[in-house]
């Protein structure tokens, strides 16, 4: 698996500018918006998983974010401390992926999507009408951050490294999976479902599987969620959330590795940045999305990937009249 | 000057700063003080957010946007009406823009999200949502509430219809969230302890497309009191005369008669009587004044939203005069805050309790039409009503905090 040079070379600079962000970033407002993203980032890597490799669309995912900020925080509030309420939350979160595959999975494209719906629907109800476990529409408080090996995470700066150390583990295993024969698996089920299931393969199991991954992640991002905000709400279990992670990973392109990553980073600033300019940046971001589903219909990232492929060979035709064979790769396989 | 953008507002602050510096020069050196808005320009609460800039823009304007001598810039941030929103625009404005102060948010879910946030950068805060905990258990030293906490008016209204209106047996019906149930709350604990009994409690959710089925469950009652909001108290009060349920005689929040709704309602809102710690109609020159320029420039009649921005307006402007203008040291102008006592607001004399609550007067209301317009007229006023009642302050925050299903009611069929 060799790595050409100029790829080398924008991973390192691109990893240059994230570690060195506060420094030139400055203001701990922009910081906590690069926070957001990564966090959002994380969230959406996660649903891509099912969306991007799976073929399996969720729209309850918002359920599964919340369920491991609610029980992390609820258990905050009884006093336990971070890394009880982390681990558990993180458990109970997976155990729920569990039963949403359980419920979901016998089902692929509509009915995956209702039923998935559905269950981010309860779960959205447990936190708005149970108000003697999860106080309802007042939200439950979390008093501080936690502080590992003595590092403090209360300022914009030490938060932002730990969304950073996340994600980049985060995107680490995602590539993994995706390279892993495991990852060639899910992506069989999604294209070949039948032929899979002739050639021995459990589709159910690997598509199981697939929503632990996705359902642990989506765990981890609604932990940083909730010590970012230190504070969560039934709000954040609505269906608006799940659908913004679905645009996220759509609008930055399916089954890619940096699709979800620049998505987020889309939604993230056009709600917080330019909200502060633009009365109307929900129509804003509407059209946005018009334009990418009408010119980019496979996202951002497999899009300008084209786009720039495209510019290349003719630029090459014009020089030498040798038609230049673009890498395929570049669309549709995997990203970086 | 129609819905300023921020930054066309922006310019206009600063324009209007270079013809005010003609004719004061004194304090020409200073930096703007810097008023942070968090208001909600988007989605379904996005029509109290934006009376909310109103009522701010009126007074800035009045005052040629300068406070005590002080040239003052008004930043205005789109919560989106959502918690996390609310958290990222509060650090937008206290971090990225250094306000000196912040004006709202809207509504209670904002607020308590952001209260700790709040508390860690001491920035003061003049909160519109009426969340009780906000100025009660949770009670933080840099949020303020000049309007009124959700169950204030309802105190007053639950103490009217038992002792004036003598109804003996209400139905009450408002939002399935925190706000309605603190207001219906508020009026079932004073209604019942009077001898009123509340029979039945219905919550239909924030979006009911159709009130019909829950109309049809008020069943035998002198009364029924609703405390909707945002846009839902005029379906709500529409379906209620269609069905022609108006023999039976309706009560209302301040939220569900809001003066700023009626020019959406007709005479299904006549004869509806309601409390609010804000009336259009208030007869004092500052209110006058509030109504005439919210009509010239908007040509809208100010409900409790404008008139609560303008108020904290007021409330800044006059903590400002007591620093002389000065806004470097923020716990001093939040004790300057604190102690502020206004007699001349457009909803009249205005105090603050040890827990930052506004003690003021409390309108009933009852709508009528004059000269073809709907008018709330004033019936009685409740003056300095403290928002725990009448129980004082110990005894009211041993019990807690009102909810759906506290205090318990009894009396329900």
């Amino acid at each position: 698996m060799e790595v050409s040079t100029p790829r080398v070379i924008a991973i390192v600079v691109a990893l240059l500018l994230l570690v060195t962000l506060p420094a030139w970033v400055g203001n701990p407002y922009y910081i906590n918006v690069a926070s957001q993203i990564l966090f959002f980032a994380v969230f959406a890597l996660a649903l891509n998983v099912l969306v991007g490799y799976g073929g399996l669309v969720s729209l309850g995912h918002a359920g599964l974010f919340a369920v491991a900020g609610y029980t992390a925080a609820l258990l905050l509030a009884r006093g336990h401390g971070h890394l009880v309420a982390d681990t558990v939350a993180l458990a109970v979160t997976v155990l729920t992926a569990a039963i949403y595959a359980v419920l979901s999975l016998r089902a692929t494209g509509i009915g995956f999507l209702m039923i998935t719906l559905a269950i981010g629907q309860i779960l959205w109800g447990v936190a708005y009408r149970w108000a003697s476990l999860t106080n309802g529409d007042n939200g439950i408080n979390v008093a501080a951050r936690p502080a590992p090996f003595g590092l403090s995470l209360a300022g914009a700066d030490g938060f932002y490294y730990l969304c950073l150390v996340v994600f980049l583990a985060c995107l680490a295993s995602m590539r993994m999976v995706v390279r892993s024969p495991f990852g060639a698996s899910l992506r069989g089920t999604r294209d070949q479902e039948r032929r899979m299931a002739a050639l021995g393969y459990d589709v159910w199991t690997i598509r199981f599987w697939a929503f632990l991954l996705s359902g642990f992640w989506s765990g981890v991002a609604g932990l940083l969620f909730l010590y970012y905000n230190q504070f969560i709400s039934p709000q954040i279990v609505a269906l608006t959330t799940s659908a913004e992670a679905l645009l996220m990973v759509i609008s930055g392109g399916t089954a890619t590795l940096l699709g979800p990553v620049v998505g987020a980073a889309l939604v993230v600033i056009m709600k917080n940045v330019v909200s502060a300019y633009i009365v109307r940046w929900n129509m804003v971001l509407g059209i946005i999305f018009i334009l990418i589903v009408s010119f980019m219909p496979e996202g951002l990232v497999p899009g300008s990937a084209r786009l720039w492929a495209w510019a290349r060979h003719r630029l090459r035709r014009g020089k030498s009249g040798v038609a230049a064979a673009t890498p395929p790769a570049a669309a549709g396989e995997g990203g970086p | 000057m129609p819905r300023p953008s921020r930054r066309a507002f922006v310019a206009g602050t600063a324009a209007g700063a270079a013809a005010a510096a003609f004719g004061m020069p004194a304090i020409a050196q200073n930096a703007p003080f810097k008023i942070g808005l968090l208001t909600v320009k988007t989605g379904p609460l996005a029509q109290g957010g934006i009376q909310m800039e109103q009522g701010i823009v009126t007074l800035l304007k009045q005052r040629n946007n300068t406070f005590a001598g002080r040239k003052v810039e008004l930043i205005s941030a789109d919560t989106g009406g959502n918690p996390a929103g609310a958290k990222t625009k509060a650090s937008e404005l206290i971090e990225r823009d250094r306000v000196d102060v912040v004006l709202g948010p809207l509504a209670a879910f904002e607020m308590l999200a952001i209260n700790d946030y709040i508390r860690q950068q001491g920035t003061p805060v003049m909160s519109l949502a009426g969340a009780e905990d906000i100025t009660q258990r949770l009670a933080n030293p840099w949020v303020m509430r000049g309007s009124a906490s959700s169950a204030q008016c309802c105190h007053a209204l639950g103490d009217y219809a038992a002792k004036e209106l003598k109804y003996k047996r209400a139905a009450t019906i408002s939002e399935d969230f925190a706000f309605g149930y603190e207001q219906m709350s508020g009026f079932q604990r004073v209604f019942e302890e009077e001898g009123g009994k509340v029979v039945k409690k219905l919550w239909p959710p924030m979006i009911t497309p159709d009130y019909t089925p829950y109309i049809a469950q008020f069943g035998n009652v002198d009364c029924v009191v609703n405390g909707f909001a945002g846009s839902n108290p005029v379906k709500f009060m529409r379906s209620y005369a269609d069905l022609g349920m108006k023999r039976i005689p309706l009560l209302a929040g301040w939220t569900a008669m809001d003066d700023a709704l009626l020019k959406s309602l007709g005479d299904e809102a006549v004869g509806v009587v309601s409390a609010a710690w804000y009336s259009a109609s208030l007869d004092n020159p500052v209110n006058k004044q509030f109504v005439a320029d919210m009509a010239k420039d908007y040509n809208v009649i100010p409900g409790g939203y404008s008139a609560g921005m303008y108020v904290a307006g007021q409330v800044v402007e006059a903590a400002l005069a007591k620093t002389g203008g000065k806004a470097d040291d923020k716990k001093a102008l939040n004790e300057a805050l604190r102690g502020v006592s206004l007699t001349e607001t457009p909803r009249g004399p205005v105090k603050f309790d040890a827990y930052g609550n506004v003690v003021g007067d409390v309108q009933i209301r009852r709508c009528e039409r004059k000269g073809g317009q709907l008018v709330n007229t004033i019936i009685k006023t409740y003056s300095d009503v403290s928002q725990f009642w009448t129980y004082g302050d110990k005894a009211f925050l041993a019990n807690p905090v009102y909810a759906r299903d506290y205090p318990p009611a009894k009396n329900l069929e």
